[in-house]
């Protein structure tokens, strides 16, 4: 028998906001225990919440660039629990009258193209971070009260490479919208994650288990094979899934029932009465529309049709928007969209690879790369001198053209001069002239090699080669 | 909305809420909260058709602030509060899941 997953996410997202949802905490991450805390994210008595416009701001903008519907009239609600991260006993989230409404995520796997429902997109306070000893636990407030979006989707994912796929595509719309770093080991995004199997052919769903709290887009994957299998073979062997809440261990690469408390899920939902609800009119939501970044899609296509480049380059280079930002300065100044890209795939990201930085902390700037690779165009310097400066470029900066006169880097382009280096090699090198007659072809590049170090790497390399090639075959007769 | 014959469990709701009553309280509070709830239930005899339910008793909407940061409080005295710290942090009973 064949089983069929449905997955459902519960995506949350930590906004890129200064101050905290409800009070003026910084968001700042890595500071010391519970100094970024005050009256109202302590739960105080009588300490009374106000709305961060920039996180309303946000999340709807975040809606609009995921083709959401903006509700004209949201409101928070207080969610009732008791834990001991929670220091107000109700976190206080959006429960009926959410910000955004439907919208999906265009997503391609396999060469199969689908786009995910979202069922809705609310707006929530984060709770504290625990930390866990022998004998007690540790609270550390800080995070408590930073605004986190929830992003809900429909159960339309049908596999964990769906729900990988949805993870990357939605990430990269967060980052292009600009409101969320996404960082992942800061706990940017964490997720909770839906999962069901139902025989092939049957409509309706079956019993679906959650997975709470995952941190990465890995276990994310691999906690849905994981289940996906479990529960599989549990309705194969004629048993039963039970619904229920589970815990993923990355290190074993199991999931486990966590001990639930009975009415745990009665939260008693009501409205928070120190929010009054939020109202927004039809000319600020479309006035926020007209100022929405372009999505990564759309800037795949326009690359392709504007530099000349392939799609498979377009999709590394929008991949990160900075990246593609830093690919459309360079190519608009040195004409060459296609070596710009190569150039950036190859080199430019393997250096940001190495170094692990970002292109924002590295001294390359995209006007310092369309300099050189116009000085390559020009035939002022041949390309092994090119990328044997950009280390340096990479590192410190500076002006190629400069760099290129001041070291006496530029190519040897004279035919003449380059003759008498190929007839100083083939006296030099008689056995391995001799191999190419015995028919070697491969002993020609050794020649080429040779004359190019005789030049000091400054020759032209084309006409190096052409001129072996010709002297050679004279040779021959 | 709310079905006429609604009632409140009181010692349920008192268990969620973490609250210790005995069945004295309990019994008190189940017949004062039958009243309050019967008071509320007149509203039942109105006309309510096509009217949405309102959560908030005044028409202000939109109270934001800008995001900008304030002082957060002293450390010490945010410990000082906790029952019990365990150096930087509050110190609560083992959290199992």
């Amino acid at each position: 028998m064949n089983y069929v997953p449905s997955i459902g996410l519960e995506v949350h997202v930590q906004l890129r906001t200064r101050t905290k949802m409800f009070c003026g905490c910084s968001t700042a991450y890595g500071a010391s225990p519970n100094t970024q805390v005050c009256p109202v994210c302590l739960g105080y008595p009588g300490a009374m919440p106000v709305m961060n416009a920039e996180a309303i701001h946000q999340t709807v903008v975040s809606g609009l660039m995921l083709g959401c519907e903006i509700g004209t009239f949201s409101k928070f609600d207080r969610k009732s629990y008791f834990y001991p991260d929670m220091p107000k006993n109700y976190q206080i989230t959006q429960y009926d009258k959410p910000l955004c409404l439907g919208g999906g995520v265009a997503i391609v796997v396999n060469g199969a193209a689908r786009t995910i429902r979202l069922t809705r997109i609310h707006l929530e306070e984060d709770v504290g971070k625990s930390t866990h000893h022998a004998a007690c636990s540790g609270v550390d407030f800080n995070r408590a009260g930073v605004p986190l979006m929830e992003i809900v989707t429909e159960p339309d994912l049908a596999s964990a490479d769906e729900a990988m796929a949805f993870l990357l595509a939605l990430k990269q719309t967060l980052l292009y919208a600009g409101v969320s770093d996404c960082n992942l080991e800061e706990g940017n995004l964490r997720c909770d994650v839906n999962v069901s199997v139902r025989p092939a052919g049957q409509e309706k769903l079956g019993t679906k288990v959650e997975i709470k709290n995952m941190n990465t887009f890995k276990g994310v994957h691999a906690a849905l094979l994981y289940e996906i299998d479990r529960q599989s073979a549990l309705l194969a062997g004629g048993g039963r899934v039970v619904q229920q809440t589970r815990r993923w261990e990355p290190d074993s690469g199991e999931t486990f029932p966590m001990r639930s408390k009975e009415d745990a899920h009665d939260y008693r939902y009501f409205p928070e009465p120190d929010l009054l609800p939020v109202v927004l009119d039809r000319a600020q939501i479309e006035a926020w529309r007209a100022g929405l970044p372009e999505r990564p899609a759309d800037r795949r296509t326009r690359l392709v049709q504007s530099y000349g480049i392939p799609v498979y380059d377009a999709g590394v280079l929008t991949a990160d928007r900075a990246v593609a930002d830093f690919f459309e300065t360079a190519a608009t100044r040195c004409g060459n969209g296609k070596a710009v890209s190569n150039w950036i795939m190859t080199d430019v990201l393997r250096l940001l690879g190495e170094r692990n930085c970002t292109l924002a902390q590295c001294a390359l700037t995209p006007e310092t790369l369309a300099d050189l690779i116009a000085l390559v165009d020009r035939r002022t310097i041949n390309l092994p001198t090119a990328k044997g400066l950009l280390p340096e470029l990479f590192e410190t900066g500076g002006n190629p053209a400069l760099l290129v006169t001041a070291r006496g880097l530029g190519q040897m382009g004279d035919a003449d001069e380059i003759s008498r280096l190929v007839d100083q090699t083939l006296e030099a090198n008689p056995r391995i002239v001799q191999d190419f007659l015995g028919g070697k072809q491969a002993a020609a590049q050794a020649l080429v090699g040779q004359v190019m170090k005789l030049s000091r790497g400054k020759a032209d390399p084309q006409l190096a080669s052409k001129l072996v090639a010709e002297k050679l075959a004279a040779r021959k007769g | 909305m709310a079905s006429a014959n609604q009632t409140i469990d009181v010692a349920y709701v008192a268990n969620l809420a973490r609250l210790e009553l005995n069945a004295a309280a309990c019994a008190q509070f189940q017949r004062q909260i039958a009243t309050i709830v019967e008071y509320v239930r007149q509203i039942g005899e109105l006309n309510l058709d096509g009217i949405e339910p309102t959560s908030h008793g005044q028409p202000v909407y939109n109270v934001y602030r800008e995001d900008v940061e304030r002082p957060s409080l002293p450390h010490d005295p945010v410990l000082a509060n906790a029952p019990t710290r365990l150096d930087d942090e509050f110190k609560v009973p083992r959290i199992v899941e």
